[in-house]
């Protein structure tokens, strides 16, 4: 089918550029690991505090992280739009018969196989650590990040399209970004947040992910949250896909 | 192979409303190196960019390559190639991965797309820097390589826009030779250009635009003839008003005018002129000093069509 053969084209093409300059993927998992070893040794004090769930500072701490990195991480793909759309090269495929799905989703794909990299190496790094996952927490896991990557990357490559320039799109992303952090619980969990502060959270569609990911850590994989999480990803991730992929076909004036 | 009937474009941005084509009218037809001459912001571009499906016109219609614009653009795709003002490789990836990754697009083989981006290579003369990321590249092997990309899957017609602006004299050369390639292969081009030179040189017919609209149209040779013709400038040693007077009695001499010592003629066709006064000068025994003739240029026709000098506007 011609959509997924372009998808692979641009997924090749995309992945060619990674690792022709991993230095990308490098700092992007940096950030989570300085976390993990200069913040997460914090919490051990703390997880005996009211309020703080069980299962012990790491599996609280870490699957947060995970979904920081997918944040973050798909975020930043805008940047690398934005430098090929001053190229040209994004008028050049707009004048080719190629699929508008596959130049959304082959760069996504090249995302998530990037965040996918990340977790493994945090979950690995997590485990030596005092994490204590189980496998099919961590399968379900991953796939909730690459349902983040999904979502979050293919909207980040809508806002680039629609700005064009880094000036604008890197404070949007900035302003947007960590106000999702903060009110999905990812640093500290909501449970300790006041009564408000777990209102307003509500509305971010990414607590619900966090709130998931603990869950899978802590050996409440069954919990109807989790199916929650990924249902909200989900929904998101399909938002995103359909509106990236009308940016990339609609006229770039 | 293009006809577009009032095609036109209307920018609306929050402070403005930019009407930057104001209703095209093009006829081009198959096999024919078409240029579009204008000062900035004529509407080059943006003519371009509508007629290669990227941007929908606000009015009018166009066929490009046998398909309907506005009801096919697929099927205008699939047979024309763009080459944009600003480029299309990406820094990071080498002239050689965008090349194929272009014929992969249009649905090529690995092997095909290979085959094909390393004959383009080395009929572009980039075979060196085939496989050094494009940021390394000079300006000219840059464009170069825009080129190849535009042509990889052999369209039947290619648009380049100033495909040599920013260009050394030399690298315009070369350039130039790509183009006339293309014509031999039977390929239509459609160019767009500041310099007076290149319409000149390259082109089977131009059209000069604008503030969005064509101001004149045809060959190279016909524009220039729509000014005054051409111009003859004889040296005659004495006897200047004798001679003066002679010209002035023949009928292929529209205008004659003595100054600084030459004579200034105006006719309709300078090579048909020449043999002509030589004749005269020979029959009427006068010593002749110089004679020489002075081609009007496209610079003069965009001057008469809108006041300004091409120079000027650019
Ligand atoms: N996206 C846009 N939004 C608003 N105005 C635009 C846009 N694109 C072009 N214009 C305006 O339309 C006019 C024509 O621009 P165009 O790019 O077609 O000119 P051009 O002939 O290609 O010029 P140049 O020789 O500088 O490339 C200009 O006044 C330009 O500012
Ligand atoms: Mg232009």
């Amino acid at each position: 089918m011609k959509v997924l053969r372009d998808t692979w084209l641009v997924f090749e093409r995309y992945l060619t550029v990674l690792l022709r300059n991993p230095a990308w993927m490098i700092i992007g998992v940096l950030q989570p690991v300085l976390y993990l070893v200069l913040f997460a040794p914090l919490l051990k004090s703390l997880a005996s505090t009211r309020g703080f769930p069980a299962g012990g500072a790491y599996n609280v701490f870490v699957p947060g992280l995970l979904i920081q990195l997918g944040l973050f991480g798909a975020s930043g793909v805008g940047f690398g739009l934005i430098a090929e759309l001053r190229a040209g090269v994004i008028e050049r495929f707009r004048v080719t018969p190629v699929s508008r799905f596959a130049l959304l989703l082959g760069r996504a794909m090249r995302d998530i196989l990037t965040l996918l990299v990340q977790s493994l190496v945090l979950l690995l790094l997590s485990i030596a650590f005092g994490l204590q996952p189980t496998v099919p927490g961590v399968i379900i896991m991953l796939a909730l990040v690459a349902l983040i990557g999904l979502g979050m990357s293919s909207l980040a490559y809508t806002a680039a399209l629609a700005l064009k320039n880094e000036d604008s799109y890197a404070p949007l992303v900035f302003t947007l970004s960590l106000p999702l952090l903060l009110l999905s619980g990812v640093l500290l969990p909501l449970s300790l947040a006041p009564d408000w502060l777990q209102h307003v959270a509500q509305a971010n569609p990414l607590s619900y992910a966090v709130t998931a990911a603990r869950d899978l850590f802590n050996g409440h994989g069954g919990d109807p949250d989790v199916a929650k999480g990924l249902a909200v990803m989900s929904g998101i991730a399909l938002v995103g896909v359909l509106v990236g992929a009308r940016s990339f076909n609609r006229a770039i004036a | 192979m293009i006809h577009t009937r009032g095609l036109r474009r209307t920018f609306t941005t929050r402070h403005a409303t930019v009407e930057a084509v104001k209703g095209v009218d093009l006829d081009i037809a198959e096999g024919e190196i078409f240029g579009f001459l204008g000062p900035n912001g004529a509407g080059k571009t943006t003519t371009l960019r509508m007629l290669s499906t990227l941007l929908p016109p606000t009015g009018g219609t166009a066929t490009v390559a046998g398909a309907d614009l506005l009801r096919e653009p697929a099927k205008v795709r699939l047979h024309i190639g763009y080459v944009s003002q600003v480029g299309s490789s990406f820094a990071e990836l080498t002239g050689r991965m965008e090349l194929e990754m272009q014929g992969r697009i249009y649905g090529m083989s690995k092997a095909h797309a290979r085959s094909r981006a390393a004959e383009l290579l080395t009929s572009l003369e980039i075979d060196d820097a085939a496989d050094r990321a494009t940021k390394t590249y000079s300006g000219g092997q840059k464009r170069r390589l825009d080129v190849g990309i535009g042509l990889m899957h052999r369209p039947q017609l290619l648009f380049l826009d100033e495909p040599t602006t920013g260009l050394d004299p030399q690298s315009r050369a070369r350039m130039w030779e790509e183009v006339r390639k293309l014509r031999r292969a039977g390929t239509t081009v459609f160019l767009t250009t500041h310099y007076l030179e290149e319409a000149d040189a390259l082109c089977d017919r131009v059209a000069i635009i604008d503030h969005g609209r064509i101001v004149s149209e045809g060959t190279p040779d016909e524009l220039k003839r729509q000014v005054a013709g051409d111009v003859i400038v004889i040296g005659v040693d004495g006897a200047a008003a004798q001679v003066l007077q002679l010209l002035q009695a023949q009928s292929f001499v529209r205008e004659a005018n003595l100054e600084d010592g030459s004579l200034r003629l105006c006719v309709d066709r300078g090579e048909t002129a020449m043999p002509q006064i030589l004749r005269l000068f020979d029959n009427a025994g006068i010593e002749l000093g110089s004679l020489s003739l002075h081609r009007p240029s496209l610079d003069d026709v965009f001057l008469q069509q809108t006041g300004r000098s091409l120079r000027d506007a650019a």
